[in-house]
């Protein structure tokens, strides 16, 4: 495809402009685009090319922007999640109009839910004949409003300057998420005739939130310096701010045990002795009992998800609750705090320190500790091949220094608990979303960033194959990706929720019949891996890490597992199932959502 | 309309550019929130613009809606205005039968001083008036009895008091 459009670029964009003059001085609009994209940094475009977005493909001809051609336009939608979460800069994605453009939504949606900046360009038909329906038209702009932070509809081609700028400045301040340009082909082919590619932002309502005031990060002092039983909860806002430095301070200041949200996992190393792990839904047995015992929560760049609160009225019962958070439609919305401050949690929480008595709080952890010893993670090898057995070997090979990307489902929640995260950005999962599909592209975008890093995409049977045409880019562009595909040949978590609520009644979760996914591989040219057995799981799982290029692994468990400690929706952290509840016992419906 | 106490009237300064009234529309009704009214007008800048949105709903549902319009890129801000902070007015056209002289006499009287007659033709009436959404309510009920075929309605608008902005 490049080298179709580089043989005819030179001619077409010379004969449009019929003018003499040096190419930089008549640029398309599509050229200044491109132009605007390498001012700002960008070194990769994921995308798809079509009709209405050809303006665009052929400017990035000659680009020092690398494009990299998906197989599908939700693969490069996660892709470029996948890049800017692992290295906090915004991924950019280029497709054309209509079912291109339409096919972006589940990922733009994705990033959204969980804050991730990301730059989503699509082509759209020409301007006379919008809303005329024609040829691969689709109303993306009116589509994506709602999962979008912001977008465009380019209606002027001296315009794009201006708002590439500000889309750059919305996507990755305050509260990151995707911002949408609709660029109109009439748009990008017509001459830019502005006078700068640098022109000022035109953005009257957009306030980032930067420090918390000062008197309420006092007030969130005094509750500390009372609390006996304080509960840090640390979440993706946290690691979007680098605030975990600070927190690691505040922590050993106030003498705090730590614990994390799905997406908050690594902001405070996962292996230190404060840190309960992972709470919520199935989160560890001791940070569910550690929230039912605190006297104190303090969120830092959480929102109070469900998964964490299923029940409001439940959650923390007499504890103080403490809320900080940069987007200021965050408070109260979930739980009402008796404290709060809005604005950046690093330099939020770094003047918190200043402002936090030195604390010993030995009862408390080691009542903690207690929990700790008596409700671990826990499994049994007697059964044959676990999904758990496969990721907590996966993370005594990789001792958290692996960025693990994970699909949606059990194997996500068990990754979540198996493995320690030691670092924000070494953990990538759809958390708000929960995107089947995600893990694997994300991957890819994770691996584009982080070249020299080990990059594992930890992924269901069901979940994998809903994206796995990406293989063809980790096979072109050499990614040594590693995906663990943990096939258990079901729905698992959904038949999980069959099993335990539902009377056994399994409906839409069989997924017998899939394919040999070592042959997969293969067809795509990339090395398969076959794990079934508990006795060589450890080592084959080494080898496939240690492989130098792209490998699938193909871990085959048993079919029917369940994922413990579970909370189930919509209750509280009191109402926790530490274990598997014995075959007769009967469970009522969950009424949390989903 | 249903509960008076649960009427809320939201005023917003936005930027003028294509797709924010969809967007502020959006949020409220995703948390099911019905819009009874909604006002758009030019700033006296005119790079702004001002809507006023009546809407029925909890007040804790309210408080989340306008953080989350004020979140909106494109809006300047969002705030809740009463009664008491500042000035309220609508405009109402009602078109009642009307068929013979005694009835225009009758409803020149029910209207004095309160309302006018725009226009008559065809046996038919048409009445403006502005006023407080309270003052409008009570003519709708008087003309009532004169079989009121149409109302329209500007829906209302709102001006904070003194230097408060709106």
């Amino acid at each position: 495809m490049t080298k179709k459009s580089s043989t005819s670029k030179s001619k077409s964009t010379k004969t449009k402009n019929s003018s003499a003059k040096a190419p930089q001085q008549q640029m398309t609009g599509a050229e200044a685009l491109i132009k605007c994209l390498e001012d700002h940094g960008v070194e990769y475009i994921w995308g798809l090319s079509g009709g209405a977005a050809i303006p665009i493909f052929d400017a990035l001809v000659g680009s020092k922007i690398k494009l990299i051609l998906v197989r599908h336009e939700q693969g490069a939608a996660h892709i470029a999640d996948g890049y800017a979460r692992a290295t906090g800069k915004p991924g950019v994605v280029l497709v054309t109009s209509g079912p291109g453009a339409t096919n972006t939504v589940t990922g733009i949606m994705t990033a959204h839910m969980d804050s991730v900046p990301m730059i989503v360009l699509t082509g759209q038909t020409i301007s006379p004949m919008l809303g005329k329906d024609a040829f691969q038209e689709a109303d993306i702009f009116g589509i994506t409003m709602p999962v979008v932070k912001h977008s465009y509809l380019v209606r002027e081609t001296n315009d794009i300057p201006r708002i590439v700028k500000e889309s750059f400045h919305i996507t990755n301040t305050g509260r990151p998420g995707p911002v949408h340009i609709d660029l109109p082909k009439d748009i990008t082919s017509a001459p830019f005739t502005g006078k700068t590619l640098d022109p000022k932002m035109d953005l009257p309502g957009y306030k980032v939130p930067s420090k918390g005031k000062v008197s309420d990060i006092k007030k969130i002092a005094k509750l500390f310096n009372k609390s006996e039983r304080p509960l840090l909860l640390v979440g993706h806002g946290a690691i979007i701010a680098q605030a975990s430095e600070a927190i690691k301070k505040l922590a050993r200041k106030i003498d705090s045990p730590v614990t994390n949200t799905l997406l908050g996992k690594g902001c405070f190393p996962e292996n230190d002795p404060l840190s309960v792990g992972m709470l919520g839904m199935h989160g560890t047995a001791y940070a569910n009992k550690a929230l039912t015992r605190c006297d104190l929560i303090c969120s830092i760049g959480s929102r109070f998800d469900d998964r964490i609160n299923g029940k409001n009225d439940e959650f923390c019962i007499g504890a103080k609750k403490i809320h900080i958070d940069i987007d200021p439609a965050e408070m109260g919305k979930i739980v009402k705090c008796d404290a709060s401050a809005t604005g950046d949690a690093r330099s939020i929480v770094e003047e918190l320190i200043k402002h936090v008595d030195k604390a010993d709080h030995s009862e408390w952890k080691k009542e903690v500790d207690g929990y700790k010893r008596d409700f671990p993670l826990k499994f049994s090898d007697s059964d044959g091949l676990t999904a758990q057995r496969v990721l907590a070997d996966l993370q005594d090979i990789t001792k958290g220094n692996a960025i693990i990307s994970t699909d949606v489902g059990q194997h996500q929640m068990w990754s979540a608990q198996f493995n320690l995260t030691l670092k924000g950005e070494k953990w990538l999962s759809s958390g708000g979303a929960g995107t089947m599909g995600f893990g694997f592209p994300a991957a890819i975008g994770a691996q584009f960033g982080c070249p020299d890093d080990l990059v594992v995409a930890v992924c269901g049977d069901g979940g994998f194959q809903m994206t796995l045409f990406e293989l063809s880019t980790i096979f072109i562009h050499k990614l040594p990706v590693k995906i663990l595909v943990v096939d258990n040949k079901y729905l698992g978590m959904v038949r999980q929720w069959q099993e335990l609520f539902f009377d056994n009644r399994y409906s839409g979760v069989d997924l017998e019949g899939n394919p040999d996914f070592i042959k997969l591989a293969e067809a795509y040219g990339i090395k398969g891996f076959h794990i079934d057995k508990v006795s060589h799981c450890h080592q084959r799982l080494k080898e496939a890490m240690e492989y130098k290029g792209p490998a699938l692994i193909h871990a085959e468990v048993i079919k029917e597992d369940n994922v413990f400690p579970m909370i189930p929706a919509g209750k509280s952290a009191y109402d926790m199932i530490i274990e598997a509840p014995s075959k007769d016992t009967k469970l009522e419906k969950p009424t949390g959502s989903t | 309309m249903n509960n008076k106490n649960n009427i809320h009237t939201i005023s917003l300064l936005v930027a003028n550019k294509p797709g924010v009234l969809i967007r502020c529309a959006q949020i409220f009704a995703r948390r099911g929130f019905n819009i009874d009214s909604l006002v758009v007008s030019p700033a006296v800048n005119e790079k702004f613009s001002r809507m006023t949105i009546t809407a029925q709903g909890d007040p804790e549902t309210l408080e989340q809606i306008i953080k989350q319009s004020a979140k909106l890129i494109d809006v300047v801000h969002a705030e809740e205005h009463t009664g008491l902070d500042s000035v309220d007015r609508e405009y109402a056209l009602f078109k009642v039968r009307c068929k013979t002289a005694a009835q225009k006499t009758a409803i020149q009287k029910i209207i004095r001083g309160k309302a006018h007659i725009e226009d008559s033709s065809e046996g038919f009436l048409i009445i403006g008036q502005s006023g407080t959404t309270f003052e409008l309510d009570k003519m709708e009920d008087k003309l009532k009895e004169y079989k009121i075929i149409e109302m329209v309605r500007s829906g209302k608008l709102v001006m904070a008091k003194g230097r408060d902005e709106t």
